[in-house]
């Protein structure tokens, strides 16, 4: 990477009593991109945000923003940047619209400017209508609309989103989803923590998994995948068909244990993705006098990349997108990493 | 890099490039404009600093007036109203200490911070937003006065004096009020705590009750009480009856000094710890 990340860390540290929240965290963050960190609760993702944010100083190492250093060029920092946490952070006994104008006016707009745009977020995040309201009498997804409009308002060009669709409906978690591929389309630089493998798929150009308080593996979502090396042929059997006849004809292909479905028609046959594989799974069926109806292959998802990583899982079975292997991962974790932002 | 975002803002959208100075009288004024806005939404929240000393009066005026008798003689009626005045303003910490907490709480101080406003504007727009509703405090006593029989009896620069005195101590009182707001952490503890720091100050005072009623021992702490000797510099300087001219300790012999010595003696104490806390607070 031969140009200046818009975000960079080298080597933050900041512990909290003996707790160490971030460990030697390192990240390059190229300039309009979106850029996702992933990890379970306590990884140390809303340490490391807050840290670029200005609104915590590292005890080690260093972090930049667009150049400038998050502790002596912070000012300058703040001038660039746009934050969304995990809580909406409102007025909520202002309007809507008063508490764009006033951050908008806080964001060194001015006042003219500042309602412009206002006028113009409550627009585009479908607001219009409630901007004369009280914040107080908003829906969850209302506040996190707001919220994100509010950190929009004075044009950053970096913006962190913490964990942006915690408590979302999924409604309003696809809409969050279509204003972040806005964003980036438009240019701006986007860090998103997330507990949610699939969104980091969806969205994010590069992703880091945070464990620890340190990252423990950077790359592409397809890179990390790879990573692990893994695949799942899906086998759907006519309706019928002979499964013990077809596990036999599978099995010279299978790297583990062949899984078969209790209703006997699916089979899970974990392989080494190759070029002709399929057809060649096929033809070996054919031959056993197996009718198939369905042959696919499963690339690893981030789920089994996050699983190998760190031995446990993440904290949602949800993302994944093939419902195999994600019945490890269904321990709810609902509390946020706010244990590491209260004991400061 | 920055480029990114001068192409993005339209250049005479922005302040930037103003000095320091007007960009903090502009954060200031923009936070003042929003607790004002809460007030107006939500004009109960005045309450405190409206109904309460209406209560209080009548309640001193017509209940618990009859049975004071003032050393020296004269109307309780008008020794009243100078003790009020600065419970009214005293009155009016608890609240800001609640309203620091509770911003402290949501998050909202977070996105204050990673804005490029100054941050200290936060706690200096607080102080003032309560300065304006020690206003209407002082506005609310001095027409209750007048309608329960208290007369001024002097010119209109004492007067004034006397009201400019009241706000100096109630603004300086304001940044204790907002200290306790850096120091506790939820608003229930902010409330609680600033009612038993409160409650004693006042009646501890000359506020409502002459000084030399009470028990030899507590005298000198009433006596050097602050409310006191607010109480007797208004009541001074309005020509209302004043026992305490007569008691030889120093803040009761020259209450105006007094006073303006307690209300710097405050503001150098609270508002550097104040200031100090939040730094502490939000930077970890």
């Amino acid at each position: 990477m031969n140009e200046t990340p818009a975000i960079a860390a080298e080597g933050l540290v900041k512990n909290y009593g003996k707790t160490k929240a971030l460990a030697g965290f390192d990240l390059a963050v190229p300039p309009g991109t979106v850029y996702g960190l992933l990890g379970p609760n306590g990884a140390g993702k809303t340490t490391a945000v807050r840290v670029f944010a200005t609104l915590l100083r590292p005890d080690g190492g260093r972090a930049q923003v667009l150049g400038h250093d998050v502790v002596t060029g912070a000012a300058e920092v703040r001038r660039h940047i746009g934050l969304t946490g995990q809580y909406a952070a409102l007025d909520e006994y202002l309007t809507g619209r008063a508490n764009l104008v006033m951050i908008g006016q806080l964001s060194r707009l001015t006042a003219s400017a500042a309602r412009r745009r206002a006028d113009e977020m409550l627009e585009r995040f479908n607001l219009t209508e409630a901007a004369s309201r009280a914040v107080k009498t908003y829906s969850g997804g209302m506040r996190r609309r707001l919220d994100l409009a509010a950190s929009l308002i004075g044009y950053p060009s970096v913006l962190f989103l913490d964990e942006p669709t915690t408590g979302l409906d999924p409604n309003a978690r696809a809409m969050t989803w279509d204003i972040v591929r806005e964003l980036a389309a438009e240019g701006t630089t986007l860090l998103l923590t997330t507990q949610y493998l699939e969104e980091a798929d969806q969205l994010a150009r590069r992703v880091a998994v945070i464990d620890g308080g340190t990252v423990i593996a950077e790359g592409t979502p397809d890179q990390l995948k790879a990573s692990i090396g893994g695949a799942h042929l899906d086998v759907v059997l006519a309706a019928g068909s002979d499964l013990e006849a077809a596990i036999v004809a599978v099995k010279p292909f299978a790297t583990g244990a062949v899984q078969p479905d209790p209703d006997g028609l699916h089979l899970s046959v974990p392989v080494v993705a190759a070029e002709g594989l399929t057809t060649r799974v096929v033809r070996a069926l054919d031959v056993a006098g197996v009718e198939v109806n369905d042959v696919t292959i499963q690339r690893a998802s981030l789920d089994d990349v996050f699983l190998a990583l760190t031995g446990h899982a993440s904290s949602t079975g949800h993302a994944s997108s093939t419902g195999h292997a994600s019945g490890t991962s269904d321990d709810s974790s609902t509390d946020e990493e706010k244990e590491e932002s209260e004991a400061a | 890099m920055s480029a990114i975002t001068a192409d993005l803002v339209p250049q005479q959208d922005v302040t930037y490039g103003r000095s320091p100075v007007a960009h903090f009288v502009t954060d200031v004024w923009v936070l003042v404009k929003r607790a004002l806005a809460r007030i107006r939404r939500e004009p109960e929240t005045l309450a405190d600093v409206t109904f309460q000393p209406v209560i209080f009066i009548l309640m001193f005026a017509y209940v618990f007036g009859g049975a004071i008798a003032l050393p020296g003689g004269g109307n309780y009626h008008e020794y009243l109203i100078g003790g009020m005045l600065g419970m009214g303003l005293a009155q009016t910490a608890p609240g800001v200490a609640v309203a620091l907490v509770s911003d402290m709480s949501t998050g909202i101080v977070d996105r204050f911070r990673s804005l490029p406003m100054s941050r200290w504007a936060v706690l200096v727009a607080r102080s003032i937003a309560e300065l304006l509703t020690q206003i209407i405090s002082t506005v609310v006593v001095v027409g209750v006065g007048l309608a329960i029989g208290w007369r001024v009896h002097t010119n209109a620069p004492d007067v004034i004096a006397a009201l400019a005195l009241a706000l100096l101590f109630g603004y300086a009182f304001t940044w204790a009020g907002v200290c306790l707001g850096m120091v506790l952490r939820s608003p229930e503890a902010a409330q609680q705590t600033g009612f038993l720091i409160f409650l004693p100050l006042t009646f501890i005072s000359s506020a409502f009750v002459p000084t030399q009623g009470m028990p030899g021992w507590l005298q000198p702490v009433a006596e050097w009480n602050p409310m006191s000797a607010l109480a007797a510099a208004t009541r001074h300087l309005f020509g209302n009856p004043n026992p305490a001219a007569t008691i030889h300790a120093w803040p009761m012999q020259h209450p105006e000094l007094a006073v303006v010595c307690w209300s710097v003696g405050m503001l150098a104490v609270f508002a550097p710890l104040a200031v100090r806390q939040f730094r502490r607070k939000v930077l970890g």
